[in-house]
């Protein structure tokens, strides 16, 4: 970090206050909409502060949803997201580790055309093979289902790959010497590397778990009861309304609460996330 | 306690390098075996195949009695400290050294009772709670001689721990790990590149070279009697003056012996002296100095000989042809461009055959 004296330092932060306003002030607004009577925003004339409405928006919004386009409790939808993000943080973590594992630290055949099977998987997101994937969750009857909302979206190249760069950076004297103290492949990897992956997997997991809350597509396409849509398409249909005026407070309301969990995770693990994001040395 | 033989092994990896080319070592039970030579000698392949960790494509490996090929180093009965230590970094000085007892199914009463009194032989006790990286370079480098210690192996391997040091605690820490061998007389084999390591801690000294040994024996024996050009020009510093004997001005000196058409002659710096007499059967040569380098205790006077000739063998630390290093005590040396004297009484000679490869008696 540059110091800078005086007058130049003051210019500094300006910049930067405005930077954090620019960020910021929607995240307000939408707070403070969410504290008003829908009357008043409807009309035009919101004003910049709070209004009286926090505790009613926002308990019928956890609890019982909007009148119209949506009738689920946002409360459900909550859970519902939380459920996939959780499923595909944690799946995408536990697959590719060790998956990554298989790759570095064991001599099989077709090793490495199973690891350029594996990188080619990165050219193939989702909205390129989400037919197929359709089609084999339906086959599956997995459509309406936690399962069917993450298990399309767990296998992960990108998970993989920095596994794999990260244990190619342990060095080989660690698995010598855990051979020679006796433990088994097993035991190496429990005792071993997931203790040096911690802060790996607390990185990845914040990155993922983002990811997973914020899916839109998938889940739009293959939940149809609203007791399992999740929050980002339940945002999106209670905009839609064809003969009601819109209950902004409630779609306000719930898109601060969309923002929260991810705001959590990132508070909660940021020291672990930062490190395993920087650290070099093992 | 163990006997450790090795019979003609071998190793040769799949893509035809052969990095050992039969090898037989005897170390005997209690005995401080060290294996020297230069960088790609494969003196560490043939340490790691003692402990398992390399295949071996021919010959046996025989560890108190039991070839132990095709065994797995945990069961090897064998403990080992590598050149970067290899602990565990998340885990304690304490779990560095009971992890090893505890994949053994040790109780933990046991492998507390061992682990204190390992920290207490290498003054640890108070960093047992600490993880390694809050520990020096020599700290770390004792706990990974603790977690060797505490599984009381038939067999220490070293892999050249000294390495990473810096060059005082290298040496404080050398005198340490050959008092501690003393003290558990455990069979140990160690790996270095460095000739002063390997002379100050061997029983038995096997200086090796392209994946073979050259000599194997008594540290000083080797040094006194060197049965190759590579061996005299590896073991000791700074490196033996070898010269052709080709040129008349030696050949004639050497004229009588057994050795006059020898092929090379050898002086060690130290067996030097400068003087205007030829000792009797004894080698003189006139010199120019060109370099002096003052030590403190002694003084290595760097001269040169008239005459050019040819290289005398390609060997590590060989000196440029014609030049020759005299070591003389004390700071009292001739100043840079005068010519000098020196000789060297026939004792002291060492000759070999022109490839270098064998010893004659002079």
């Amino acid at each position: 970090m540059v110091e800078e004296e005086g007058f130049r330092r003051y210019v500094a932060h300006i910049i930067l206050w405005i930077g954090i306003a620019i960020v910021a002030f929607p995240v307000y607004l939408a707070f403070v909409a969410s504290t008003q009577d829908n009357a008043v925003i409807a009309n035009g004339q919101m004003s910049l502060l709070p209004g009286g409405h926090f505790f009613e928006t926002y308990y019928q919004t956890i609890f019982v949803g909007t009148s119209g386009s949506t009738r689920e409790p946002v409360g459900n939808m909550m859970l519902n997201s939380l459920v996939m993000a959780l499923l595909i943080a944690v799946g995408k973590i536990a697959i590719s580790i060790i998956s990554a594992y298989a790759i570095v630290y064991f001599r099989f055949p077709f090793r490495m055309a199973l690891f350029w099977l594996i990188f080619i998987t990165l050219m193939l997101p989702v909205e390129v093979r989400i037919y197929p994937t359709y089609k084999i969750v339906a086959d599956l009857h997995m459509l309406d289902s936690y399962a069917g909302l993450s298990l399309p979206l767990i296998a992960s190249a990108t998970a993989t790959l920095l596994f794999r760069q990260f244990f190619m950076t342990v060095p080989d004297e660690l698995l010598e010497a855990s051979r020679i103290d006796g433990a088994g492949p097993f035991r190496f990897f429990w005792d071993t590397l997931l203790p040096l992956s911690r802060t790996n997997m607390a990185a990845l997991f914040v990155i993922l778990f983002i990811l997973g809350w914020n899916q839109y597509l998938w889940p739009l396409l293959i939940t149809t009861r609203d007791d399992m849509q999740t929050i980002q398409i339940g945002i999106r249909k209670m905009i839609t309304t064809t003969d009601a005026l819109t209950e902004w407070p409630i779609v306000m309301a719930t898109a601060v609460l969309a923002m929260l969990p991810p705001v959590l995770v990132v508070v909660a693990m940021q020291k672990l996330f930062v490190r395993g994001l920087v650290e070099t040395e093992k | 306690m163990a006997n450790v033989t090795l019979r003609n092994v071998r190793k040769t990896y799949p893509g035809g390098f052969e990095a050992i080319k039969g090898v037989d070592v005897d170390v005997g039970d209690g005995q401080f075996c060290v294996l020297v030579g230069p960088s790609g000698c494969g003196k560490s392949t043939l340490l790691r195949m003692v402990a398992g960790l390399e295949t071996v494509t021919g010959g046996e490996i025989d560890i108190g009695g039991r070839i132990v090929n095709g065994i797995e180093p945990a069961d090897r009965d064998i403990a080992m400290v590598f050149q970067n230590y290899a602990l565990y970094p998340h885990m304690s000085v304490y779990n560095n050294m009971a992890y090893g007892l505890r994949n053994r199914g040790m109780a933990e009463a046991e492998i507390r009772t061992r682990v204190d009194e390992a920290a207490r032989i290498l003054e640890l006790t108070s960093m047992l709670e600490r993880k390694p990286r809050q520990l020096s370079g020599g700290q770390r480098q004792r706990v990974a001689m603790g977690r060797a210690i505490v599984r009381q192996p038939k067999v220490f391997l070293f892999d050249e721990p000294l390495s990473n040091l810096d060059a005082k605690l290298r040496i404080a820490m050398r005198v340490e790990i050959r008092k501690l061998q003393r003290r558990l007389t455990t069979t140990s084999i160690y790996v270095t590149h460095d000739q002063l390591e390997a002379m100050t801690l061997a029983d038995i000294l096997v200086v090796m070279n392209g994946g073979q040994v050259e000599q194997v024996g008594n540290p000083l024996a080797i040094y006194e009697k060197p049965a190759t050009t590579f061996v005299a020009s590896f073991i000791g510093a700074p490196p033996m003056n070898l010269m052709s004997t080709r040129p008349e001005e030696i050949r004639s000196q050497l004229a009588g012996s057994a050795a006059a058409d020898a092929g090379i002659l050898g002086i060690r710096p130290e067996d030097f002296v400068i003087t205007d007499q030829t000792p009797d059967g004894g080698v003189a040569l006139p010199l120019t100095v060109e370099a002096i380098e003052r030590v403190g205790a002694e003084t290595f006077v760097y001269g040169s000989r008239e005459q050019e000739e040819q290289r005398v063998a390609a060997t590590p630390g060989e000196l440029p042809p014609g030049e020759i290093i005299v070591r003389i005590p004390g700071t009292d040396a001739p100043a840079i461009g005068t010519r000098i004297r020196v000789a060297a009484v026939r004792a002291k000679l060492h000759l070999f055959s022109a490839d270098g490869r064998t010893r004659l008696e002079a």
